[in-house]
């Protein structure tokens, strides 16, 4: 079945008998329920306006809570009130007409002109805004009518209602006279449809009352009622309206009516929108100002973005995840609490009948919930009904299964930046309460494990099952779009690991090799590369030779040293990596070859073989790299950082005397020896010359530290594979903190009129400690005054990255919504929906898909080649 | 014409990728038999990866350029290479970009000399003497004399001649840019003597004359003269921008003179131009920070900013507030006005774009939810 679809939605103004004729209520009292707490006639919970309570039949349609979608009522407004949202419009239009007449204050040639321009523009869809602002420009200005030559006076508009013509001013109805003398040919030239909105619409004589299921009351636990605050507010309109339809009456005094319209005003101002700047908002009893109508359609928590562009969804659930690196990179591991809650539907045929009755009876765990009738009922299973629904079962109804193995979701966690933030994995129930994922998932979630939590949606469709499937499997997502390399791959203890296995030449006996390569499907080990009496001993490199398919690569790894000439084969450190037809000869598996973002081999997988196979790759890596990472030990505590005596010394003295070098350089400064940088003044030349020496000493402390640590140090060996942390953060640790920075200059705030940042100085002190240098390293522990500074340091940082992400979030919103309606269509071009615009005629200018390109180019040529070559021969 | 253009000629390839493959197969010299075999792989591979119809490329986009905003830096850095300016960089940067701020935080131009100024450093000072903005101070002492009402400029002789200025040419500016003065020259000096003896007045005076541009470019600040490693060449890089007095100066190659405010390359050189800043720009940005984003994406949304002639920036009032659909553009932003209007103009949302469909329960239509080939329940393939 094709779904019928909405042409369009079109928007008009109500006009004053529209609002009559949808009325179904006149509403005049402003009491609500009568003292038994029955709704009163006519009055604002008048039961013809819908109904909220369950149980009632709404004296309108019939219908129950729920069925029943509400009924408008209407409110006789006593004397017309401006609408606020028009105001200025209704300023303007008053200006661009004539006082006597009502006509646009243009000949009818001129205004002529004009419509066509709009028309014009319509027709090619482009913006019309600057014409109408043109005419109301021009005829503002006009001092007589040109149709009845009547003299015009400007109408002064003051925010947010009144209008005055020379101090005189003009009653709503005074407006609303004029507005109606305005003839329908000419409102197109101020871009107005006569067909959507008379000018003296703008002016309120009847006020729509919105259903009560648009404003339901919510009774307390008390048993009070509390009323939704449209209610209050028009509670208040008619109150004020009535006084003065009473106070009309009695003949009072001109000046007192006039100010209950100005009351009656404010009210129904506030009533549409309650931050209408010039006017304190209203306000409830508590003081808590109220939410109006404007108010409940605007902003994020609104109802256009809050409820309309997103909605709340039955079939989730949502908890904390750990790491399982034993599951595979496209399951999730469910909770059996969660596994138990939400369910899939289990459409019955006459062909699996009895599977489903199977279900019905199962009283463990992948058993049913709920049945749904053909006719809509939801009965749940229990085990008092359960033999009987399920001897009542037949094709047509809908078993509610729970959640079981092989199932497929969607796994999401915010903030969802990217398509990769909700991807589809396999069901694995699991015992305990997290979420399980493998780590190698970690990267494109941007998810780790300090108490993330994420959530899981259960497609109920075949359709969206099906989709989940084929597109947003996690092994369809292997590589990113962003930069066409693979985002999922090894992070931490696989690159560690993987390290630890593959570098040099480490022997393992046949028992180590079925250890680590347990959990693989391997039915036959390769030759043992040394056989020493009579024992067989395996490689690392052969281990991992293991799960590699057949690919031959060459590249350097990630601990390259960057020597001057590269030796490839023979380098001493064993940093340049040869695969030949799948096996690993030379070099070090670490970031450069697996892990995420980098990953050579995997990107060299997934290019030959596929999604499936590197999706296996990446499986058996995080399993061999867990076991071998086991298997020879790994830990890292603060006695990693320890350095000998020796070093300790060197680096005081690295350190000395780059603050002797400060001192020195402060002196030439100060006697105006300093040579100022072109176009830098002589302080900021002192500065940049201060940074530059305390930032090289730092960088020789580290250099010594790492000496002194050695490459068998935990700490060194995840810096250089690109596991986790780097050089510097071990630097920080081992030898010295260095310079700390705010704005990216020395401290300098503090005490400006002696300038010196602490009382622990001298004024005026320029010297690296007086200026944030911390010398220490974090293993050694700071003194109070580092301690200080590096805490100034510290809080920068934390207000950049708070800054940062409301800023960044809402550039991606902005570039989401620039850019959304965007489709590449089948002839390859680029084309905008909403107004079949052309954006690209082919997309990217090759048309080529940015996941699929070899890093940013449309093919690899040199692969293909090479392929080519081989073949020959 | 060789063989390998003929084979080259068969396939519909792009010329980026045509001119590669034939570059690599040169190198090995390949025969005709492995050429065709190469050129029909390739072409493959080609219709392999292109992109398919229906993907929200639109939407990928932008991703892909607003993920790794949270992982940018907030602050300004030097530039590259010219430690003596500070331009805007990380986050800040990308956003002024995308918002086409009429007047960037931190302008900046990369002029290029004519070969013959190029390699003349002498030459190429002079040009940078020229453009850059010289004030009264720069060149001469200022000196009020309060019992008289006047101010005595004394210029310094060596700064005056190494901006080229004389003494006449000062007295000549300030006569035409100064009101109720009289100024006087004698002994080198320059005497200003105010018609109204007040002493407001005299200082008001004295702030102007030090606002006076003299020589050069009013919105150059600074000009700094660099070698360029790589090709030997004098470069101008300057603080401030005016790029369409800068190309007019004379030893300036017009061509190769670059600012890095993208509305100004908007105005002086047009849409085209524009649209290549944008790229060039954007892509600058994200490869200082160490983020890899592919040139497409960038492209597609500098295509959407300049698609109808005119700049337009990502946002309420660009591309987002233009928008046809109410819907869309109430549920980005000033949500009730967007509804007001609608009402008065009578508009008709049509439905088509994605935020529209979302709100009224529609599958939209995109990637799956854009094909129209339906199969009838129980109807044989």
């Amino acid at each position: 079945m094709i779904p019928k679809r909405i042409g369009g939605i079109k928007f008009e103004v109500l006009s004053p008998q529209e609002i009559r004729r949808m009325s179904v209520a006149k509403i005049i009292t402003p009491e609500t329920y009568d003292d038994d707490g029955f709704p009163i006639e006519s009055g604002l919970m008048d039961p013809r306006l819908g109904v909220i309570d369950p149980g009632l039949r709404c004296r309108t349609c019939g219908g129950k809570a729920g069925e029943c979608p509400g009924h408008f009522g209407h409110i006789e407004l006593a004397a017309p009130v401006i609408h606020v949202g028009y105001a200025k419009l209704i300023a303007k239009l008053l200006n661009a007409t004539c006082r006597e007449c009502g006509r646009i204050l243009l000949k009818d040639e001129k205004r002529d002109e004009y419509i066509k321009q709009i028309e014009e523009r319509k027709r090619l869809n482009q913006d019309y805004e600057d014409i109408i602002k043109e005419v109301f420009r021009v005829t503002k200005s006009v001092k007589v009518c040109p149709h009845c030559g009547a003299e015009q006076i400007e109408v002064k508009f003051e925010k947010p209602t009144s209008y005055y013509e020379n101090e005189h001013k003009l009653t709503p109805k005074d407006v609303r006279e004029r507005l109606e003398k305005i003839p329908d040919e000419d409102l197109p030239a101020f871009g107005m449809n006569p067909k959507a909105v008379r000018p003296e619409w703008m002016v309120l004589t009847v006020l729509p009352v919105p259903p009560v299921t648009v404003r339901p009351s919510i009774i307390l636990e008390t048993g009070q009622r509390s009323e939704d605050d449209l209610t209050h507010k028009l509670v208040d309109i008619i109150r004020i309206n009535q006084r003065f339809m009473d106070n009309k009456e009695g003949g009072a005094p001109q000046l007192i009516l006039e100010d209950l319209w100005e009351l009656l005003q404010y009210h129904v101002t506030t009533y549409l929108d309650n931050e209408v700047s010039g006017i304190p908002p209203a306000r409830h009893r508590s003081g808590r100002p109220l939410k109006t109508l404007a108010q409940r359609l605007k902003g994020k928590e609104g109802r256009f973005r809050g409820s309309l562009s997103g909605k709340r969804v039955n079939f989730s659930a949502r908890t904390v995840i750990s790491p399982d690196p034993n599951i595979s990179i496209n399951e999730v591991g469910v909770p059996k609490v969660v596994a138990e809650e939400l369910t899939v539907p289990f459409y019955v045929t006459d062909k699996n009948l009895d599977e489903a009755r199977e279900l019905v009876l199962r009283t463990e765990h992948p058993k049913a919930n709920y049945i749904i009738r053909p006719d809509g009922r939801r009965i749940r299973v229990l085990d008092t009904n359960r033999e009987e629904l399920a001897e009542k079962l037949e094709p047509g109804m809908i078993v509610e299964r729970q959640l079981m193995d092989g199932d497929i979701v969607l796994f999401n966690r915010q903030p969802s930046l990217h398509r990769m933030s909700i991807m589809a994995h396999y069901v694995r129930v699991l015992p305990y309460k997290t979420f399980r994922l493998n780590p190698a998932v970690c990267p494109p979630y941007n998810a780790d494990f300090d108490g993330d939590e994420m959530n899981l949606h259960v497609p109920q469709s075949l359709e969206a099952q099906a989709e989940a499937k084929i597109l947003m499997a996690v092994q369809e997502h292997i590589l990113s779009p962003r930069f066409g390399g693979p985002i999922i791959g090894g992070i931490h203890d696989h690159i560690s690991g993987l390290y630890l296995l593959t570098r040099g030449e480490k022997l393992f006996n046949r028992r180590e090799v079925m250890t680590i390569i347990k959990p693989l499907n391997i039915e036959e080990l390769p030759k043992p590369k040394y056989v020493k009496d009579g024992v067989e001993y395996w490689t690392g490199k052969q281990i991992f030779s293991m799960i590699l398919p057949d690919i031959s690569i060459e590249f350097k790894a990630e601990i390259c040293q960057g020597c001057e000439e590269c030796k490839k084969e023979n380098c001493e450190f064993d940093a340049y990596v040869v695969i030949k037809r799948g096996e690993l000869i030379k070099g070090t598996i670490d970031e450069k070859a697996v892990g995420a973002f980098k990953g050579i081999v995997l990107d060299e997988i997934i290019r030959k073989y596929g999604k499936e196979r590197a999706k296996k790759f990446i499986d058996d890596m995080t399993h061999i790299a867990i076991r071998a990472i086991m298997y020879t030990g790994f830990s890292f505590g603060i006695s990693d950082e320890d350095i000998p005596e020796e070093a300790v010394e060197q680096i005081h003295e690295v350190i000395a005397k780059a603050e002797e070098k400060v001192e020195k350089l402060i002196e030439a400064y100060r006697k105006g020896e300093l040579e100022p940088m072109p176009g830098r003044s002589l302080e900021e030349t002192l500065e940049m010359k201060i940074m530059q020496v305390l930032g090289k000493a730092r960088d020789q402390a580290g250099k010594i530290a790492s000496r002194f640590l050695g490459m068998d140090n935990s700490a060194v060996i995840m810096a250089v594979s690109g596991a986790r942390g780097s050089m510097l953060n071990l630097t920080q640790m081992a030898a010295c903190i260095g310079q700390q920075s705010v704005r990216g200059e020395r401290i300098k705030r503090g005490y400006s009129y002696t300038n010196r940042t602490l009382p622990h100085f001298k004024p005026g002190d320029l010297g690296a400690k007086a200026r944030g240098f911390v010398r220490s390293s974090y293993k050694e522990g700071l003194s109070p005054v580092e301690y200080f500074f590096h805490a100034m340091g510290g809080r920068e940082g934390l207000v950049d990255t708070a800054v940062r992400t409301s800023q960044s979030g809402y550039l991606q919103r902005r570039l989401i919504n620039a850019l959304q309606d965007l489709k590449v269509e089948y002839d390859g071009t680029v084309k905008e929906q909403t107004s079949d615009m052309l954006v690209q005629f082919r997309y990217g200018e090759d048309g080529v898909d940015p996941t699929k390109s070899f890093r940013g180019k449309a093919i690899d040529v040199k692969r293909i080649i090479k392929e080519v070559m081989e073949e020959g021969n | 014409m060789t063989t390998l253009d003929k084979i080259l000629d068969e396939y519909p390839l792009p010329l980026s990728v045509k001119e590669e493959i034939k570059k690599e197969l040169e190198k090995i010299n390949a025969s005709e038999d492995i050429a065709r075999k190469v050129v029909e792989r390739c072409y493959q591979v080609y219709l392999r990866n292109l992109m398919e119809p229906g993907e929200a490329a639109g939407i990928v986009a932008a991703q892909s350029i607003g993920e790794p905003g949270t992982q940018m830096t907030m602050r300004t850095f030097h530039y590259a290479g010219v430690a003596e300016i500070d331009v805007t960089l990380g986050l800040p940067r990308l956003i002024e970009i995308l918002d086409v701020r009429k007047n960037p935080s931190t302008p900046m131009m990369t002029v290029r000399l004519l070969p013959e100024y190029a390699t003349d450093k002498e030459k190429a000072t002079e040009i940078a003497n020229k453009i850059e903005a010289t004030y009264i101070l720069d060149v001469a002492d200022l000196a009020t004399d309060i019992r008289r009402m006047r101010i005595i400029v004394t210029p310094d002789e060596k700064a005056m001649s190494k901006k080229g200025l004389s003494v006449d040419e000062v007295k000549k500016k300030i006569e035409k840019s100064l009101k109720n003065v009289e100024v006087a020259e004698g002994e080198g000096k320059i005497v200003i003597q105010i018609t109204e003896p007040s002493y407001k007045v005299l200082m008001d005076t004295l702030d102007k004359l030090k606002k006076l541009v003299l020589a050069g470019i009013k919105e150059i600040r600074r000009v700094i003269v660099r070698k360029d490693e790589e090709s030997g060449e004098y470069v101008l890089y300057t603080e401030g921008s005016n790029l369409k007095k800068v190309m007019k100066v004379k030893g300036v190659d017009a061509s190769r003179t670059i600012t890095n405010n993208i509305y100004e390359i908007y105005e002086v050189l047009g849409i085209e131009a524009a649209r290549n800043a944008v790229i060039r720009e954007a892509i600058s940005t994200l490869e200082e920070q160490g983020l890899e984003v592919n040139v497409r994406h960038i492209m597609l949304v500098a295509d959407v900013m300049t698609v109808d002639g005119e700049l337009r920036q990502i946002g309420r009032h660009g591309v987002a507030g233009e928008k046809q659909s109410i819907l869309a553009r109430a549920a980005f932003e000033m949500t009730v006005n967007n509804l007001l209007e609608a009402a008065v103009r009578g508009d008709v949302d049509r439905l088509k774009g994605i935020t529209e469909n979302i709100i009224v329960g529609q599958p939209i239509k995109l990637g799956t939810g854009d094909v129209e080939l339906v199969l009838k329940l129980g109807s044989k393939l």
